[in-house]
């Protein structure tokens, strides 16, 4: 009865090709999956995925390239633009992004943040910020907001002497060589949709080579912030969003 | 076609890169080696071959350009000094764990911390023995002449690819800075990546590649150092570099290498002069070791003496050699010091001939 049912007119949803058959490593309620599904689907929407080049972290998606369906470079700790850079200079044709997380991109890699994006390298860098280093076991992250308790900060960040959330997002925006800067979510339907507009068209703006795209997910960790998926969705709304968001931060002026 | 220049060190090098097909060049300045990013970036090798240059933010990000770019199967080299050569540590490690193909360049001063713009052989150890972390190995090539300086980046490059490992040219401020006659090569064509390793884009129906140097099984992890382990024993069978001058009768033996190597030269010419039958043995590939020649030798020679511009770095690699079969000392200026060789004879005199 139900083979019946698998037929090619009821067919709403498969898995897109840019993923590999892999099971996803990551806890349950994660944003990840979908930060990776969504960036996968663009890929493979695109017909990029024998031109993409992607470039993986260290933290939760340091295992990335088991994920993606597409050829990938595991960079050191916060050196993905770096290697990115290597990447691109010598294939300027191909499609290249970076995937990181906070720790990552905002903490020990901030150099190569910035001047990657001060030289206007025109790769797409996915960031996920979840206020929380996630791989390592939930120590304060560069964006771990005032009072947010961690393992490193057990009584709640002290911004007098563990420094304020840093707003990255916001300081990169400033540089010339970044061409769009958005901030997106990805934990309802709604913002899946917005969020993988948003790195389409980053995806497609590389082929301009007008600079640097840069799309923040703004996302939850429930194992780190000890709560369930929901009740870590329903805080990072209540908490992260006030503070970090959402939407474009920098669009293009010469469209 | 033969084509001599009077070249200063440095500036050779980064002449022979762009004759060699490098395809992209990523640096940082710092003395005595920047002249080597300045000419590439005066002779526009974007132009002439369509070779990349890029002035990185620092030495870490240079070295991790130089990894996407060598992940890409391209010919992506990168240089610097002592200090700076440290801070690429964690990246040299990354690509000889992941298997990478590159050519470093260290153009020694002194150190340790910011230490010293003279020059210095005291990264011997860095250079050899890991420098980073883990269980690795650079094939390390030691120039004495800004000759050597040129055919080795050609050489490095060829033994970077055919290992897969980063190759270190070990120059010091002397070779980069003086000037010399030189014969360079011709140009050579920059070859477009086939390599099934390298990330050149997923082909279709077939998996995609990805480079790593991450396994989070110990087993897997072990079977990569087994293969590494492999590979550094072909290498030590098949790439021993050495120059033995003056050897067949000698009685004494000096050894050194790169520039400290020519003056020892010299005080082998006035210890000769003076009726004392010593030879030269100058490694020319730190790793792999010359060992078996050393071997050989200490079974003639009443003694060793090991001439560096470090406090003792290459003379653990000579003991360990020579095994206790003849005695082994160490002659060496440090600090950016450079020894002159009445005071290299004279050490002979005093600590293998008299000692």
């Amino acid at each position: 009865m139900s083979e019946n049912l698998i037929t090619p007119e009821n067919l709403v949803y498969q898995k897109t090709e840019a993923m590999t058959d892999r099971i996803l490593h990551y806890c349950p309620g994660c944003g990840h999956g979908t930060a990776h599904r969504i960036l996968a689907e663009v890929i493979e929407e695109m017909g990029i995925q024998e031109q993409t080049i992607g470039v993986a972290p260290v933290g939760c998606s340091v295992l990335a390239y088991y994920y993606f369906n597409v050829d990938m470079q595991e960079a050191a700790h916060g050196r993905a633009p770096a290697v990115a850079t290597g990447i691109k200079r010598v294939f300027p044709d191909k499609y290249v992004f970076t995937y990181q997380g906070d720790g990552d991109l905002a903490a020990i890699g901030t150099a190569e943040t910035i001047h990657a994006i001060n030289r206007g390298e025109n790769i797409l860098i996915v960031f996920i910020n979840n206020g929380i280093y996630g791989m390592t076991g939930g120590q304060m992250a560069p964006t771990t907001l005032q009072g947010m308790k961690s393992s490193t900060s057990p009584f709640g960040r002290d911004t007098k002497t563990m420094g304020s959330p840093l707003k990255i997002t916001e300081l990169i925006a400033q540089l010339p060589g970044a061409y769009f800067v958005t901030r997106q979510a990805v934990h309802k339907p709604a913002n899946v949709r917005k969020a993988k507009k948003a790195i389409k068209k980053a995806m497609e703006y590389q082929k301009l080579n007008k600079g640097t795209c840069f799309v923040e997910i703004v996302s939850n960790c429930p194992s780190n912030w000890k709560m369930t998926p929901v009740q870590s969705n329903k805080w990072m709304e209540e908490n992260m969003f006030p503070f970090y968001p959402l939407g474009d931060i920098k669009v293009p002026e010469d469209k | 076609m033969k084509e001599l220049r009077l070249m200063k060190g440095n500036e050779a090098l980064a002449e022979a890169a762009i004759r060699a097909g490098a395809d992209a060049y990523f640096g940082y300045p710092i003395t005595p080696q920047s002249e080597v990013i300045e000419y590439l970036m005066a002779n526009k090798p974007e132009d002439r071959t369509g070779m990349v240059v890029l002035q990185a933010e620092s030495e870490i990000a240079a070295i991790n350009m130089v990894y996407g770019a060598a992940g890409c199967g391209k010919k992506a080299m990168t240089s610097s000094s002592s200090p700076g050569m440290s801070l690429k540590q964690e990246g040299i490690s990354y690509i000889a764990g992941a298997e990478l193909p590159c050519l470093l360049v260290n153009v020694v001063r002194g150190g340790p911390g910011l230490g010293t713009i003279q020059p210095s052989q005291s990264d011997y150890f860095q250079s050899v023995k890991g420098g980073g972390h883990g269980d690795y190995k650079l094939i390390v090539l030691a120039p004495a002449t800004v000759q050597e300086s040129v055919d080795y980046v050609k050489l490095g490059f060829e033994l970077a690819f055919k290992y897969r490992n980063p190759v270190m040219i070990q120059s010091d401020g002397i070779i980069g800075q003086m000037m010399e006659k030189v014969e360079l090569f011709e140009q050579m064509p920059r070859v477009e990546p086939d390599y099934d390793w390298a990330t050149l884009g997923k082909k279709k129906d077939q998996p995609s590649t990805f480079i790593t140097s991450l396994q989070l099984q110990a087993e897997e992890q072990e079977k990569v150092n087994l293969r590494l382990q492999a590979k550094y024993r072909e290498i030590e069978k098949n790439e021993v570099l050495f120059e033995e001058i003056n050897c067949d009768d000698a009685e004494y033996l000096f050894t050194a290498f790169g520039s400290c190597a020519r003056i020892t030269r010299k005080a082998m010419e006035m210890a000769r002069a003076k009726g004392i039958k010593v030879g030269l043995l100058r490694p020319q590939t730190l790793y792999p070791f010359p060992t078996e020649a050393f071997s050989k030798i200490a079974d003639k020679v009443k003694g060793i003496l090991c001439v560096e511009m470090n406090a003792g770095q290459m003379i653990e690699d000579v003991r360990l050699s020579v095994n206790g079969k003849t005695r082994v000392e160490h002659f060496g200026r440090f600090g950016g010091m450079i020894p002159n060789p009445d005071e290299i004879l004279n050490a002979l005199e005093q600590k293998i001939i008299g000692g």
